[in-house]
This record gives structure tokens, C-alpha cells and sequence, in this order.
């Protein structure tokens, strides 16, 4: 890993290192100022890039956030610690189970509840689950941006159908699934869901070698993503980027691996890290940590062992933690989900705050396009892989 | 890891002058706080990143909260004198009594930060700054140029909280538009009746119409002739 050393810190600091480039417009004549959204079909929802052109080369990009905004931290402050389970489905909405699990890992923490055997390997199961059909659509969107058209896409989304339809078994819902509970998880799992969860994953490394064979070694894929918005480690570590972004880069940080949350600790996987940090880097990172998911779901499956997913004693109605305050986060696979939370001893958080993956990492946008062409800023941005719901909020 | 004592006795070792105050959270999470004073906040973040042991070179979550005037009633014991009849005859007596008084604690602005480190793998060191009210004096010193991750979180909470972030490279409302006046996270926010109201341009054409029509019926009152 290239860690950040003292000495490098100290000399590139009055450089202003760490704040994106000026870049000089060559030629004469103005900038042209475009505004990229917010209905751009690349930025996959309502997002607003203002670019400055100097030609197809991107000399200036500013963000504009908020279209999505509905205070979702004031909501939750105004109802019950319970009700805003739901609410955070909302957030990632491709990944509303490993948003349910940090929340109520963070709660969790606030309350010093203990969550049984059981539950924990169903949170494990999902949460992979989870991480696999989000990498494997957005290595679909960001190949649908390149100009491959549908293709890509539809095959990655074949493969999440059948991760969606055993959401919708167990909790009800496909994408919205407001399953896990503080100290536990809502309903059991049956041996045949099992069953069917074996099955899939089962499938799983087929589609992931077909999905390979199709772009790992595509001519246009690799010519359009190497040496693509390099994001340097020193800058990814300093601007707080997590997830695949940061491990393209090459420094090894994963929280299952660091916190050992949950059970994550009983099982051996293996962390994946890019060279070069390039969006090819990014791409190949969040294959391989599927394949990584897949060989945690196999352990997890195989190891589950009986019992409650829910201590029965556990206080639903008329639920008041202590006074205090915990920030809880999770590996979620867009990157570090953190809740944090202060309770007053009522029955509404204090305070409630997401630390949203999405947001943070598109902290480093405009360091990565500047230079570049047009044509590869959406190819960038495709490559952080946000959701609009966490960004706003 | 270092404990919160320890953290706190090396920051004072190594930046003379710094205020640091031990703030214990009695969860069972067992996240401790250090609250900073804001004088020499750009000097401790920094010796927080660079110390060889501690090593916080990743900031991962910056967070505002409101923390209002409050008014609390406390009982207070008094003596007084009164006139009171005591055997028929009216004199000056001392008695003891409960009186309840109301005394207002001032609210401040409070941000909180949550330091992990990616190059030893361990965390979380959670610090604060408090403003010094929640009305005029709400700056604090911005953590933007030590760790850029700081950038939008601190645009966040200056939409949404009002702190103002002194040596912040980069200002601007995040979240709420541009023309947008009040602070909605505050405690005290009170929601417009109509957020979809806006001014429009249709407004002013209905303000002149109602206007034209008003002088038209002033000057002739029989009506405008209209369906006669």
C-alpha cells in the first residue's frame, strides 16, 4: 500500500496539492460553458456537472447536488428510531439491505444489543448478495455509457433478477426490502429459500466467466478505460474515498477487514486492489470482489447454524437507548455507510446522520476529468458509481 | 489505539497553547470525544494526520448539530422576610420558601468529526468544535485544506446549519438552492406554508391586471359595458 508518508504531506502541502488542478485553455477564444444535466442520461438521476470546455478537453467541472434533497436527516430526527428503518431503504435504493444493516448496526451500538448467531449469517448472506447484484449493474451502466447499448446491461440484469426475486421471498419486496431489526432481523429465513440461495450462487461464477469473457478483454473496453481517470492513492486516502474507487487505487482498506463487524471475521476472503487507478482498475476491482462474494456466500451458507434471528425479549414498542452517542459503519458496496447517531433518551434520535458513500466520493470528480475528454467524463462518472437518493438525500 | 487521555495529553505536548476538554459518552459504544477549542484547531488536525502513531489521514464523517437556548427551572431555596399575624399580633417574620427561577443556557453550533486511519487501521478518534452562539459567532476553522473530504460535508453543514467555515476553499450552499435564505436542520426551523410558492412573473401580470381593473371601475361606475 502507498500510504500517505509525513514527509510527502509536509512538501505538498503549500502546493495546495490536494484541490484540483488549474488548467491553462490553449488557443484563443472563450470557454464554452455547458451545463451536463440534470437529465443527462449518464448521470442516472438528477445531477448537474458545469463544465468549461476549451474544445472536447474539460478545463473546469463543478457539481451541483440537492435536486433529490428531501432532508431525510430532519424526517428521521421527527419519528420514531423504528420508523425510519424504511426511510433508508430510500438511500441507496439498489442496496436498501446493507443500508437496513448499518443503521441498525449503528443502533446497535447506541443500545449495546447483542444480535443472535443466526441473524447474523442472514445479514452476511444478504449484505453479499447485495454487493454482487450492485457491482454487477454497475459495471452494466458503466458499459451502457461506453456505447455498448443494452447488451452488457441486460445480462447483468438478468443475473440480479434472481438475487431481487429471492429479496422478494424472504422480505417482500425486491429492492425496497425494510428487513433487518435492531438485534436482529424481521422474519426467519426457511430451508427452502436456503436451498434456492445455493442454487443461485451456485450459478453465479458462470455469469461472472461469461460476463469476463465478454469485456475483461474487449479491445474498445480496454482502450476507452486505460489509463482513464487516474485518481491518484495519497489524494483517494486524503479526500476520504471508500469502496471499489479506493481499492482501484490500491490501498487496501476494507472495512469487513478492518472492523470485523458482524461476523465478517469467521470468513476467509481475499481483498482485491487496481495498480494504476484508472477506471479499468475500478471495473476489475468490483469483478473480482464478486467473485470474493461469492466464495464469503458459500461459507455462510454452508456454516448457518439454527436458533432465533431476533432476541425475543427485545423491546420493540416504546424503544428510548440511553443517552449518548455511537457512529456505527459498514463496508456497503459503494462504500464506507456510516449512521451516526445522539440520543437524548427520547424516543426520536437526537441526531441522525448519514455518511454517505456516494457523496464523498464524488468529492474527487473534478480532479479526475480535468484534462480529459467530454466523451470520458461520463465514463468517469459512471465509474464512481453513485445513487441520487444517498447523494441528496 | 491510544486512548482519549492519551490523545489528549499528546496534543497538548504538541501544540502549546491548545485547548483540549475529555467529553465521555456514556453508550455502550464507548466513543469518547475531545472537544477543541476553535484557536488552534488547523494546528491540532494537523499533528492529529502527521503524528507517526496516530496517523488520522482519513476524516470520514463531519457532522453538525444544533444544540438550542435552553431554559431550565431550578428550585432555589429563599429567605425572606413578611409580615405575618402570629398570636394576633401582625410582625416581621423570616421564612424559608421554594422559588422556582428560569435561567437560560445559550445554544451553540456543534461539529462533530469522525477520524479513522487507513495506513494503521484504527479508529474512530470523534473531536468537536462548538461555536460560540447560534446567531452571529459561527465560525469555525475548516478542515478542508488538511483533509479534502471535509469539502462537501462542510458545504453540507453550512446549508444546513449555518456554521461558517473560516479558510474553507470553496463556500456555497450544497444541497439548498442558491437564493435560499434559513437553515433547515436548525432546531427551530419552521417550514414555509407553500414551498412551491415562488414568485413568478405571472404574479406580477395578475398585480397589474387587479390594478387596471380597479381604476377602470373607479372611473366609471356604471361597469365597463361589458354584456350590457
Amino acid at each position: 500500500m502507498t500510504t500517505t508518508s509525513t514527509a510527502f504531506l509536509r512538501e505538498k502541502m503549500e502546493e495546495g496539492w490536494n484541490r484540483p488542478p488549474v488548467i491553462a485553455p490553449e488557443g484563443e477564444g472563450e470557454l464554452l460553458e455547458i451545463a451536463m444535466g440534470p437529465h443527462h442520461p449518464s448521470t442516472h438521476g438528477v445531477f448537474r456537472m458545469d463544465l468549461a470546455l476549451d474544445g472536447e478537453r474539460v478545463v473546469r467541472l463543478k457539481p451541483v447536488f440537492g435536486y433529490l434533497h428531501r432532508n431525510h436527516e430532519k424526517i428521521a430526527e421527527q419519528i420514531s428510531y423504528l420508523a425510519s428503518m424504511p426511510y433508508t431503504d430510500r438511500l441507496d435504493y439498489i442496496c436498501s439491505l446493507t443500508n437496513n444493516w448499518a443503521y441498525a448496526l449503528a443502533v446497535e451500538k447506541l443500545t449495546g444489543q447483542e444480535v443472535p448467531e443466526r441473524a447474523e449469517y442472514i445479514r452476511v448472506i444478504l449484505a453479499e448478495f447485495t454487493r454482487i447484484q450492485n457491482h454487477a449493474s454497475a459495471i452494466g451502466f458503466l458499459i451502457q455509457e461506453m456505447g455498448a447499448s443494452g447488451t452488457p446491461l441486460m445480462y447483468a440484469f438478468k443475473e440480479r433478477e434472481k438475487i431481487l426475486d429471492l429479496f422478494e421471498t424472504l422480505t417482500g419486496s425486491r429492492m425496497m426490502c425494510n428487513y433487518m431489526r435492531f438485534g436482529g432481523c424481521r422474519v426467519d429465513v426457511s430451508a427452502a429459500w436456503l436451498e434456492e440461495a445455493r442454487k443461485v450462487v451456485a450459478g453465479l461464477p458462470r455469469f461472472i466467466d461469461e460476463f469476463e469473457n465478454l469485456l475483461s478483454g474487449n479491445e474498445i473496453l480496454m482502450a476507452r478505460c486505460q489509463g482513464v481517470g487516474i485518481l491518484r492513492p495519497e489524494l483517494a486516502v486524503n479526500a476520504g474515498i471508500t469502496g471499489p474507487m479506493l481499492r482501484g487505487s490500491g490501498v487496501n482498506y476494507d472495512i469487513r477487514k478492518v472492523d470485523h463487524y458482524g461476523i465478517y471475521d469467521r470468513f476467509k476472503f481475499r481483498v482485491p486492489l487496481g495498480d494504476h487507478g484508472d477506471v479499468y482498475d475500478r471495473y476489475m476491482v468490483r469483478i473480482l470482489e464478486m467473485r470474493e462474494s461469492i466464495t464469503i456466500l458459500n461459507q455462510a451458507l454452508k456454516e448457518i447454524p439454527g436458533g432465533p434471528v431476533m432476541d425475543p425479549k427485545a423491546k420493540i414498542r416504546g424503544f428510548r437507548p440511553k443517552p449518548g452517542e455511537a457512529y456505527g459503519r459498514i463496508e456497503a458496496p459503494k462504500g464506507e455507510l456510516g449512521f451516526y447517531l445522539i440520543s437524548d433518551g427520547g424516543p426520536n434520535p437526537y441526531r441522525y446522520r448519514v455518511r454517505p458513500p456516494s457523496l464523498v466520493n464524488l468529492t474527487v470528480l473534478e480532479d479526475m476529468c480535468l484534462g480529459s475528454d467530454v466523451a470520458d467524463v461520463v465514463l468517469i462518472f459512471g465509474s464512481v458509481d453513485i445513487v441520487l437518493g444517498e447523494v441528496d438525500r | 489505539m491510544k486512548t482519549v487521555e492519551e490523545i489528549k495529553a499528546a496534543i497538548e505536548a504538541a501544540v502549546p497553547g491548545a485547548v483540549v476538554e475529555i467529553v465521555l459518552n456514556p453508550s455502550p459504544s464507548g466513543q469518547h470525544s475531545l472537544r477543541l477549542a476553535p484557536g488552534h484547531a488547523v494546528e491540532v488536525a494537523q499533528f492529529l494526520r502527521d503524528d507517526a502513531e496516530l496517523a488520522l489521514d482519513f476524516l470520514s464523517n463531519v457532522t453538525g448539530v444544533d444544540w438550542p437556548d435552553k431554559e431550565i427551572t431550578e428550585k432555589v431555596k429563599v429567605t425572606r422576610t413578611v409580615m405575618k399575624t402570629v398570636d394576633g399580633v401582625e410582625q416581621q417574620v423570616e421564612e424559608t420558601v421554594d422559588e422556582a427561577r428560569k435561567r437560560v443556557v445559550p445554544g451553540y453550533l456543534e461539529v462533530v468529526y469522525h477520524f479513522f486511519s487507513m495506513a494503521k487501521k484504527h479508529g474512530p478518534v470523534v473531536l468537536r468544535m462548538r461555536t460560540v452562539n447560534r446567531t452571529d459567532q459561527v465560525e469555525l476553522p475548516s478542515l478542508t485544506p488538511i483533509w479534502r473530504s471535509a469539502e462537501f460535508q462542510e458545504r453540507e453543514i453550512f446549508d444546513l446549519y449555518g456554521v461558517v467555515f473560516t479558510g474553507h476553499p470553496d463556500l456555497r450552499r450544497l444541497l439548498m438552492w442558491d437564493g435560499f435564505k434559513d437553515h433547515p436542520m436548525r432546531r427551530d426551523y419552521v417550514d414555509p406554508d407553500d414551498y412551491e410558492y415562488e414568485p413568478t412573473a405571472h404574479d406580477a401580470v395578475l398585480a397589474r391586471a387587479a390594478a387596471h381593473k380597479a381604476a377602470q371601475q373607479s372611473a366609471s361606475p356604471e361597469g365597463t359595458g361589458v354584456g350590457q
